[in-house]
Protein backbone atom coordinates (compact mmCIF):
# COMPACT_ATOMS: atom_id res chain seq x y z
CA UNK A 1 0.00 0.00 0.00
CA UNK A 2 1.37 3.33 -1.05
CA UNK A 3 1.95 6.00 1.57
CA UNK A 4 -0.41 8.25 -0.34
CA UNK A 5 -3.37 5.95 0.21
CA UNK A 6 -2.65 5.61 3.91
CA UNK A 7 -2.71 9.28 4.92
CA UNK A 8 -6.42 10.06 4.65
CA UNK A 9 -7.74 6.86 6.35
CA UNK A 10 -5.26 7.35 9.19
CA UNK A 11 -6.32 10.97 9.62
CA UNK A 12 -10.00 10.05 9.52
CA UNK A 13 -9.42 7.40 12.13
CA UNK A 14 -7.65 9.83 14.43
CA UNK A 15 -10.14 12.68 13.90
CA UNK A 16 -13.48 10.96 13.24
CA UNK A 17 -15.59 14.12 13.63
CA UNK A 18 -13.67 16.18 11.08
CA UNK A 19 -14.44 16.54 7.42
CA UNK A 20 -11.29 16.16 5.34
CA UNK A 21 -11.66 17.48 1.80
CA UNK A 22 -9.13 15.63 -0.33
CA UNK A 23 -7.94 16.78 -3.75
CA UNK A 24 -5.55 14.69 -5.83
CA UNK A 25 -4.22 16.66 -8.76
CA UNK A 26 -1.62 14.85 -10.88
CA UNK A 27 -0.31 12.97 -7.89
CA UNK A 28 -0.16 16.00 -5.58
CA UNK A 29 -2.33 15.43 -2.58
CA UNK A 30 -4.08 18.32 -0.85
CA UNK A 31 -6.07 17.97 2.34
CA UNK A 32 -8.39 20.75 3.44
CA UNK A 33 -9.89 20.87 6.90
CA UNK A 34 -11.07 23.14 9.69
CA UNK A 35 -8.56 25.83 10.69
CA UNK A 36 -8.87 25.11 14.41
CA UNK A 37 -7.35 21.66 13.91
CA UNK A 38 -4.07 22.66 12.29
CA UNK A 39 -1.85 21.97 15.31
CA UNK A 40 -3.31 18.55 16.29
CA UNK A 41 -3.36 17.41 12.65
CA UNK A 42 0.20 18.66 12.13
CA UNK A 43 1.38 16.92 15.28
CA UNK A 44 -0.30 13.70 14.22
CA UNK A 45 1.21 13.78 10.73
CA UNK A 46 4.65 14.50 12.10
CA UNK A 47 4.68 12.01 14.93
CA UNK A 48 2.88 9.08 13.33
CA UNK A 49 5.26 6.12 13.06
CA UNK A 50 4.66 5.55 9.38
CA UNK A 51 3.87 8.99 7.98
CA UNK A 52 6.64 11.05 9.61
CA UNK A 53 5.99 14.37 7.90
CA UNK A 54 9.01 15.85 9.63
CA UNK A 55 9.71 18.84 7.39
CA UNK A 56 7.71 22.00 6.81
CA UNK A 57 8.79 23.42 3.46
CA UNK A 58 6.55 26.43 3.15
CA UNK A 59 3.64 28.28 4.67
CA UNK A 60 1.77 30.68 2.44
CA UNK A 61 -1.72 31.96 1.77
CA UNK A 62 -4.17 32.65 -1.03
CA UNK A 63 -6.39 35.72 -1.15
CA UNK A 64 -9.66 34.81 -2.87
CA UNK A 65 -10.89 38.42 -2.62
CA UNK A 66 -14.65 37.73 -2.88
CA UNK A 67 -15.15 34.51 -0.95
CA UNK A 68 -16.70 34.72 2.48
CA UNK A 69 -13.78 32.83 3.94
CA UNK A 70 -11.37 35.07 2.15
CA UNK A 71 -7.97 33.53 2.85
CA UNK A 72 -6.70 30.00 2.48
CA UNK A 73 -3.53 29.19 4.37
CA UNK A 74 -1.39 26.54 2.70
CA UNK A 75 1.23 24.35 4.38
CA UNK A 76 3.68 22.35 2.30
CA UNK A 77 5.00 19.49 4.36
CA UNK A 78 7.38 16.72 3.39
CA UNK A 79 8.17 13.29 4.70
CA UNK A 80 11.87 12.60 4.31
CA UNK A 81 11.31 8.94 5.18
CA UNK A 82 8.63 8.34 2.55
CA UNK A 83 9.83 10.97 0.07
CA UNK A 84 6.27 12.27 -0.09
CA UNK A 85 5.04 15.85 -0.25
CA UNK A 86 1.65 16.94 1.08
CA UNK A 87 -0.32 20.15 1.13
CA UNK A 88 -2.57 21.16 3.99
CA UNK A 89 -5.11 23.92 3.49
CA UNK A 90 -7.27 25.85 5.96
CA UNK A 91 -9.75 28.62 5.23
CA UNK A 92 -9.95 31.68 7.48
CA UNK A 93 -12.39 34.57 7.70
CA UNK A 94 -11.75 38.05 6.34
CA UNK A 95 -12.42 39.81 9.67
CA UNK A 96 -9.54 39.13 12.02
CA UNK A 97 -7.94 36.35 10.00
CA UNK A 98 -6.04 34.18 12.44
CA UNK A 99 -4.85 30.61 12.89
CA UNK A 100 -2.82 28.77 15.50
CA UNK A 101 0.92 28.83 14.83
CA UNK A 102 2.57 25.55 13.86
CA UNK A 103 5.99 26.60 15.16
CA UNK A 104 5.68 24.15 18.11
CA UNK A 105 5.27 21.38 15.51
CA UNK A 106 7.76 22.45 12.84
CA UNK A 107 10.38 24.99 13.89
CA UNK A 108 11.05 26.00 10.29
CA UNK A 109 7.55 27.45 10.06
CA UNK A 110 8.71 30.43 12.13
CA UNK A 111 9.89 32.65 9.28
CA UNK A 112 7.33 31.31 6.79
CA UNK A 113 4.56 32.40 9.11
CA UNK A 114 6.20 35.77 9.60
CA UNK A 115 6.34 36.20 5.84
CA UNK A 116 2.68 35.23 5.46
CA UNK A 117 1.78 37.68 8.21
CA UNK A 118 3.80 40.40 6.50
CA UNK A 119 2.20 39.89 3.10
CA UNK A 120 -1.41 38.98 3.99
CA UNK A 121 -1.94 40.21 7.53
CA UNK A 122 -2.91 36.80 8.85
CA UNK A 123 -2.21 36.56 12.57
CA UNK A 124 -0.58 33.38 13.79
CA UNK A 125 -1.69 32.89 17.39
CA UNK A 126 1.06 32.04 19.89
CA UNK A 127 3.80 32.64 17.34
CA UNK A 128 7.06 33.28 19.26
CA UNK A 129 8.11 36.34 17.23
CA UNK A 130 5.41 37.64 14.91
CA UNK A 131 7.14 40.64 13.34
CA UNK A 132 7.22 41.84 9.76
CA UNK A 133 9.69 40.11 7.49
CA UNK A 134 10.24 42.32 4.43
CA UNK A 135 8.32 45.50 4.99
CA UNK A 136 9.30 48.10 7.60
CA UNK A 137 8.02 47.46 11.12
CA UNK A 138 5.68 50.45 11.17
CA UNK A 139 4.16 49.65 7.76
CA UNK A 140 0.35 49.72 7.74
CA UNK A 141 -0.58 47.65 4.69
CA UNK A 142 -0.33 44.06 3.51
CA UNK A 143 1.07 44.10 -0.03
CA UNK A 144 -0.11 40.75 -1.38
CA UNK A 145 -3.76 41.39 -0.57
CA UNK A 146 -5.87 41.91 -3.65
CA UNK A 147 -6.95 45.44 -2.78
CA UNK A 148 -3.34 46.65 -2.51
CA UNK A 149 -2.26 48.51 -5.68
CA UNK A 150 0.78 47.20 -7.55
CA UNK A 151 2.71 50.43 -7.21
CA UNK A 152 1.86 50.79 -3.55
CA UNK A 153 0.14 53.66 -1.83
CA UNK A 154 1.92 56.97 -2.48
CA UNK A 155 3.88 58.11 0.53
CA UNK A 156 3.59 54.83 2.41
CA UNK A 157 7.30 54.09 2.21
CA UNK A 158 9.83 56.80 2.95
CA UNK A 159 12.92 57.65 0.96
CA UNK A 160 16.00 59.29 2.46
CA UNK A 161 16.23 63.05 2.03
CA UNK A 162 18.03 64.15 -1.09
CA UNK B 1 65.29 80.77 -23.90
CA UNK B 2 61.90 80.98 -22.23
CA UNK B 3 61.10 80.26 -18.61
CA UNK B 4 59.47 76.93 -19.46
CA UNK B 5 62.44 75.62 -21.38
CA UNK B 6 64.74 76.78 -18.58
CA UNK B 7 62.72 74.88 -16.01
CA UNK B 8 62.51 71.81 -18.26
CA UNK B 9 66.25 71.64 -18.54
CA UNK B 10 66.43 71.75 -14.75
CA UNK B 11 64.03 68.80 -14.50
CA UNK B 12 60.78 70.72 -13.76
CA UNK B 13 57.42 70.66 -15.52
CA UNK B 14 54.93 73.52 -15.44
CA UNK B 15 51.20 72.98 -15.23
CA UNK B 16 48.12 74.37 -13.52
CA UNK B 17 46.78 73.19 -10.20
CA UNK B 18 43.49 72.24 -11.88
CA UNK B 19 45.18 70.05 -14.45
CA UNK B 20 47.41 68.40 -11.87
CA UNK B 21 44.65 67.72 -9.36
CA UNK B 22 42.30 66.61 -12.13
CA UNK B 23 44.88 64.21 -13.48
CA UNK B 24 45.59 62.78 -10.03
CA UNK B 25 41.91 62.37 -9.24
CA UNK B 26 40.87 60.83 -12.52
CA UNK B 27 43.68 58.29 -12.36
CA UNK B 28 42.73 56.97 -8.95
CA UNK B 29 38.96 56.76 -8.81
CA UNK B 30 38.44 54.30 -6.01
CA UNK B 31 35.03 52.65 -6.20
CA UNK B 32 32.66 51.80 -3.41
CA UNK B 33 31.10 48.54 -4.63
CA UNK B 34 27.41 48.58 -3.71
CA UNK B 35 26.77 45.19 -5.32
CA UNK B 36 23.15 44.77 -4.28
CA UNK B 37 22.04 42.18 -6.84
CA UNK B 38 22.93 40.58 -10.17
CA UNK B 39 24.72 43.66 -11.59
CA UNK B 40 27.23 43.03 -8.82
CA UNK B 41 28.40 39.93 -10.71
CA UNK B 42 29.28 42.02 -13.76
CA UNK B 43 31.00 44.49 -11.47
CA UNK B 44 33.14 41.63 -10.14
CA UNK B 45 33.93 40.63 -13.72
CA UNK B 46 35.22 44.14 -14.30
CA UNK B 47 37.57 43.74 -11.37
CA UNK B 48 38.83 40.42 -12.75
CA UNK B 49 41.78 39.92 -15.11
CA UNK B 50 39.82 39.83 -18.38
CA UNK B 51 38.37 43.34 -18.18
CA UNK B 52 40.78 44.54 -15.53
CA UNK B 53 39.58 47.79 -14.01
CA UNK B 54 43.16 48.30 -12.78
CA UNK B 55 43.98 49.72 -16.22
CA UNK B 56 41.99 52.77 -15.16
CA UNK B 57 43.43 53.04 -11.67
CA UNK B 58 40.17 51.90 -10.10
CA UNK B 59 41.11 48.43 -8.92
CA UNK B 60 41.03 49.45 -5.28
CA UNK B 61 37.52 48.39 -4.32
CA UNK B 62 37.15 49.73 -0.83
CA UNK B 63 34.56 48.29 1.49
CA UNK B 64 34.69 51.31 3.69
CA UNK B 65 33.03 54.44 2.31
CA UNK B 66 35.69 56.65 3.92
CA UNK B 67 38.24 55.83 1.23
CA UNK B 68 36.03 55.94 -1.85
CA UNK B 69 35.48 58.41 -4.65
CA UNK B 70 32.79 56.82 -6.76
CA UNK B 71 29.86 54.72 -5.64
CA UNK B 72 28.90 51.90 -8.01
CA UNK B 73 25.27 51.21 -7.20
CA UNK B 74 24.93 47.84 -8.91
CA UNK B 75 21.51 46.35 -8.41
CA UNK B 76 17.88 46.80 -7.51
CA UNK B 77 17.44 49.32 -4.71
CA UNK B 78 14.39 48.66 -2.57
CA UNK B 79 12.86 51.28 -0.31
CA UNK B 80 14.32 49.48 2.67
CA UNK B 81 17.78 49.37 1.12
CA UNK B 82 17.61 53.01 -0.01
CA UNK B 83 18.33 54.22 3.52
CA UNK B 84 21.45 52.07 3.68
CA UNK B 85 22.67 53.29 0.29
CA UNK B 86 22.14 56.89 1.33
CA UNK B 87 23.89 56.35 4.65
CA UNK B 88 26.94 54.93 2.88
CA UNK B 89 26.88 57.73 0.32
CA UNK B 90 26.78 60.29 3.12
CA UNK B 91 29.87 58.75 4.70
CA UNK B 92 31.95 59.11 1.54
CA UNK B 93 34.24 62.14 1.60
CA UNK B 94 33.79 64.88 -0.99
CA UNK B 95 34.35 65.01 -3.93
CA UNK B 96 32.26 61.97 -4.80
CA UNK B 97 30.44 60.56 -7.78
CA UNK B 98 27.71 58.01 -8.36
CA UNK B 99 27.28 55.50 -11.17
CA UNK B 100 23.77 54.02 -11.41
CA UNK B 101 24.60 50.66 -12.94
CA UNK B 102 21.83 48.82 -14.73
CA UNK B 103 18.21 49.66 -15.46
CA UNK B 104 16.90 48.67 -12.02
CA UNK B 105 19.11 51.23 -10.38
CA UNK B 106 18.48 53.86 -13.04
CA UNK B 107 14.69 53.56 -13.38
CA UNK B 108 13.42 50.61 -11.39
CA UNK B 109 13.68 48.52 -14.56
CA UNK B 110 11.39 45.54 -14.78
CA UNK B 111 10.55 45.88 -11.09
CA UNK B 112 7.60 48.20 -11.45
CA UNK B 113 6.45 47.41 -7.99
CA UNK B 114 5.64 48.92 -4.62
CA UNK B 115 8.89 47.80 -2.99
CA UNK B 116 11.45 49.06 -5.52
CA UNK B 117 12.65 52.67 -5.81
CA UNK B 118 11.94 53.76 -9.38
CA UNK B 119 15.43 55.12 -9.97
CA UNK B 120 17.99 56.06 -7.34
CA UNK B 121 17.95 59.67 -8.52
CA UNK B 122 14.91 59.98 -6.25
CA UNK B 123 17.34 60.24 -3.35
CA UNK B 124 20.90 60.39 -4.75
CA UNK B 125 22.60 62.73 -7.22
CA UNK B 126 23.57 60.45 -10.10
CA UNK B 127 26.41 61.23 -12.52
CA UNK B 128 26.18 58.32 -14.93
CA UNK B 129 23.18 56.22 -15.86
CA UNK B 130 24.33 52.91 -17.27
CA UNK B 131 21.83 50.95 -19.36
CA UNK B 132 21.68 47.17 -19.63
CA UNK B 133 20.27 44.31 -17.63
CA UNK B 134 22.91 43.73 -16.51
CA UNK B 135 25.29 45.99 -18.47
CA UNK B 136 28.29 44.29 -20.01
CA UNK B 137 31.57 44.86 -18.16
CA UNK B 138 32.92 46.95 -21.03
CA UNK B 139 29.91 49.20 -20.65
CA UNK B 140 30.85 49.76 -17.03
CA UNK B 141 34.38 50.62 -18.13
CA UNK B 142 32.85 53.13 -20.53
CA UNK B 143 30.93 54.67 -17.63
CA UNK B 144 34.12 54.86 -15.62
CA UNK B 145 35.89 56.63 -18.50
CA UNK B 146 33.04 59.15 -18.70
CA UNK B 147 33.40 59.75 -14.96
CA UNK B 148 37.12 60.29 -15.51
CA UNK B 149 36.37 62.86 -18.21
CA UNK B 150 34.01 64.59 -15.85
CA UNK B 151 36.56 64.66 -13.06
CA UNK B 152 39.30 65.92 -15.36
CA UNK B 153 37.16 68.81 -16.52
CA UNK B 154 36.14 69.93 -13.05
CA UNK B 155 38.17 72.69 -11.47
CA UNK B 156 39.89 71.72 -8.25
CA UNK B 157 38.20 74.29 -6.05
CA UNK B 158 34.74 73.83 -7.52
CA UNK B 159 33.99 70.58 -5.76
CA UNK B 160 30.82 70.70 -3.76
CA UNK B 161 28.34 68.32 -2.35
CA UNK B 162 26.24 68.45 -5.50
CA UNK B 163 27.05 67.21 -9.00
CA UNK B 164 28.61 70.03 -10.99
CA UNK B 165 27.80 68.94 -14.51
CA UNK B 166 24.61 67.65 -16.00
CA UNK B 167 24.24 63.87 -15.68
CA UNK B 168 25.58 61.99 -18.70
CA UNK B 169 23.37 59.28 -20.18
CA UNK B 170 25.15 56.24 -21.59
CA UNK B 171 23.41 54.35 -24.36
CA UNK B 172 22.90 50.62 -24.01
CA UNK B 173 24.94 48.02 -25.82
Amino acid sequence: MEIKDKIVPLLQEQFPETNFEVTDFRGDLKIKFDASLIVPVGNFLKQHDELKFNMCEDVTAVDWATKKKRFTIIYHIYSLENKFRLRLACDVEENHPHIESVVPVWKSANWYERETYDMYGIKFDNHPDLRRMYMPEEYEYYPLRKEYPLMGIPGDLTLPKK
Amino acid sequence: MGLEAKLMSDGFLTTTIDALVGWARESSVWPMPMGISCCGIEMMAVAGPKYDIARFGSEVMRFTPRQCDVMLVAGTVTYKMSHVVKKIYDQMPDPKWVIAMGVCTSTGGMYRSYSVVQGIDHFLPVDIYLAGCPPRPDNLLNALMLIQDKIKNTKAREFQNIPLLEPVKVNGN
